[in-house]
């Protein structure tokens, strides 16, 4: 009697099993391997430099308001307000308690492109390793090897204030299933040398599109609408386009583009705003073909009404 | 009799044109105070580029602009003008309003400093341009919001 009743719901506990074993395989944390970081050699700080002006890590990881210098102090602490709560952004100075100063390259690389942090937990994408995704392993070594030169810091930052569910680190696994990769964002009929180098650094340490991407319900980029802007994930106001077919700046020369980055002037000579300053100041730290080569790249992407 | 019509349209003329401004909303008038620094911007950019000539007037007069626009900026921002005539201001000028002003001041002193000792070439205006677009965007990245 009680036998088909244990039978049911034993058939059900090993369906459950079963499912919940697949989302497992599915969503779990997933490094790359030891090896994948081993034999890159001594890192090249020049390059590693360029990456940290690049990737804009002071933009968040410095403390608010941080100008010249102090903005190679990552001591974390900066507030980021979000639809799925605050993030509060980490301490990544080379300080070995507060900061990574204990942390091995694979721990480094593994939170940049796997967004998998030390302890094997997954990291949620407000951190954009979506985009980091795209660095090599030999960019990953530069870049380390030049956080590693910067001031450390004793600062501890409060813990993330999350909203459930957002605040469950496993759910960050469906949300990787569904939209981590490193495959190009968009496929260019022209790829010359130029554009190429203009959509790594867009797409990878740039991550312009964490920004001006409109995201869906959970947080992914809208594919279709890469670049196209949309309202701001921090708050008030909106985003703009920056494919050809922005209404903005859609007319704007590659010479246009590249002077923006340069100095904070639009063609008209009004100014850079809001969070672009910070980007405008650390772009302006590349090399001027590495500016061509993005406005290059914006030249060439689908536009988008 | 003539005279004293002329005299009669001219205050009539300048009451009209006073009215006129006090009716304009402080939106529409920080918008064109705006449109005004960003022209005077752009004198100066032609020049620092070389795309117009080198002309110390050219470059005395944008700087009045910028100066003489900026003292009267802050002003346009009374209770109530938060939002209204597609307004790109944040709420935090509202906010911190002192900082907000002494914002638009340093950029009048700037000018003002620079109007001391006028730039003699392309290369002088240049550098000038990074020092006042510098400020724009420090204030720009807190008190303007992109619609």
């Amino acid at each position: 009697m009680a036998s088909l009743w244990a039978k049911v719901l034993g058939a059900g506990a090993v369906i459950v099993a079963i499912g919940a074993g697949i989302a497992w395989a599915l969503t779990k944390p997933d490094p790359h391997p030891e090896s994948y970081w081993a034999g890159l050699g001594e890192p090249d700080l020049a390059s590693g430099e360029q990456l940290f002006w690049a990737g804009g890590c002071a933009s968040c990881h410095a403390a608010a308001g941080a100008q010249g210098d102090a903005l190679k102090v990552l001591s974390g602490g900066r507030a980021l307000p979000t639809a799925f709560g605050t993030f509060h952004i980490p301490n990544i100075s080379p300080d070995a308690q507060a900061g990574i100063g204990n942390w091995t390259l694979a721990e480094f690389g593994n939170a940049m492109t796997r967004g998998v942090g030390p302890d094997g937990e997954h990291l949620y994408p407000s951190f954009p390793y979506g985009s980091y995704a795209r660095l090599s392993a030999g960019d990953i070594n530069d870049l380390f090897g030049y956080l590693k030169t910067l001031p450390a810091s004793s600062n501890v930052a409060p813990p993330h204030e999350l909203q459930f569910p957002y605040n469950i680190r496993l759910a960050v696994g469906g949300w990787k299933y569904l939209y981590f990769n490193d495959r190009p964002r968009v496929q260019l009929a022209s790829a010359d040398e130029k554009v190429r180098r203009g959509q790594f650094l867009v797409e990878g340490p740039g991550h312009c599109g964490e920004c001006h991407t409109p995201r869906d319900a959970l947080g992914g980029f809208q594919p279709d609408r890469w670049l196209a802007g949309g309202p701001n994930p921090e708050g008030r106001g909106s985003i703009p386009n920056i494919t050809p077919g922005s209404q903005t700046m859609g007319s704007w020369s590659e010479g246009d583009i590249v002077s923006y980055l340069e100095t904070g002037f639009t063609p008209d000579f009004d100014s850079v705003g809001g969070s672009m300053v910070e980007v405008q100041q650390n772009v302006a730290h590349l090399p001027k073909s590495d500016l061509e080569a993005i406005a290059a790249y914006l030249k060439a992407v689908p536009p988008v009404k | 009799m003539r005279l004293k019509s002329l005299v009669f349209a001219a205050v009539a003329g300048c009451l009209g044109l006073s009215v006129a401004v006090a009716q304009e909303e402080p939106q529409a008038l920080r918008q064109s105070q705006m449109k005004a620094v960003g022209g005077a911007i752009g004198a100066l950019g032609g020049i620092a580029k070389g795309q117009k000539p080198y002309e110390a007037a050219a470059v005395t007069a944008a700087l009045t602009t910028i100066s003489t626009t900026m003292k009267a900026f802050p002003n346009q921002f009374p209770e109530g003008s938060q939002t209204g005539s597609e307004s790109e201001a944040a709420p935090a000028i509202w906010q911190n309003k002192t900082d907000f002003e002494a914002k638009a001041q340093k950029l009048a002193a700037e000018a003002d400093s620079l109007l001391a000792a006028v730039p003699v070439d392309a290369a002088g205006v240049g550098a000038a341009m990074r020092t006042l677009g510098g400020t724009c965007s420090d204030c720009h990245q807190t008190y303007r919001m992109k619609k």
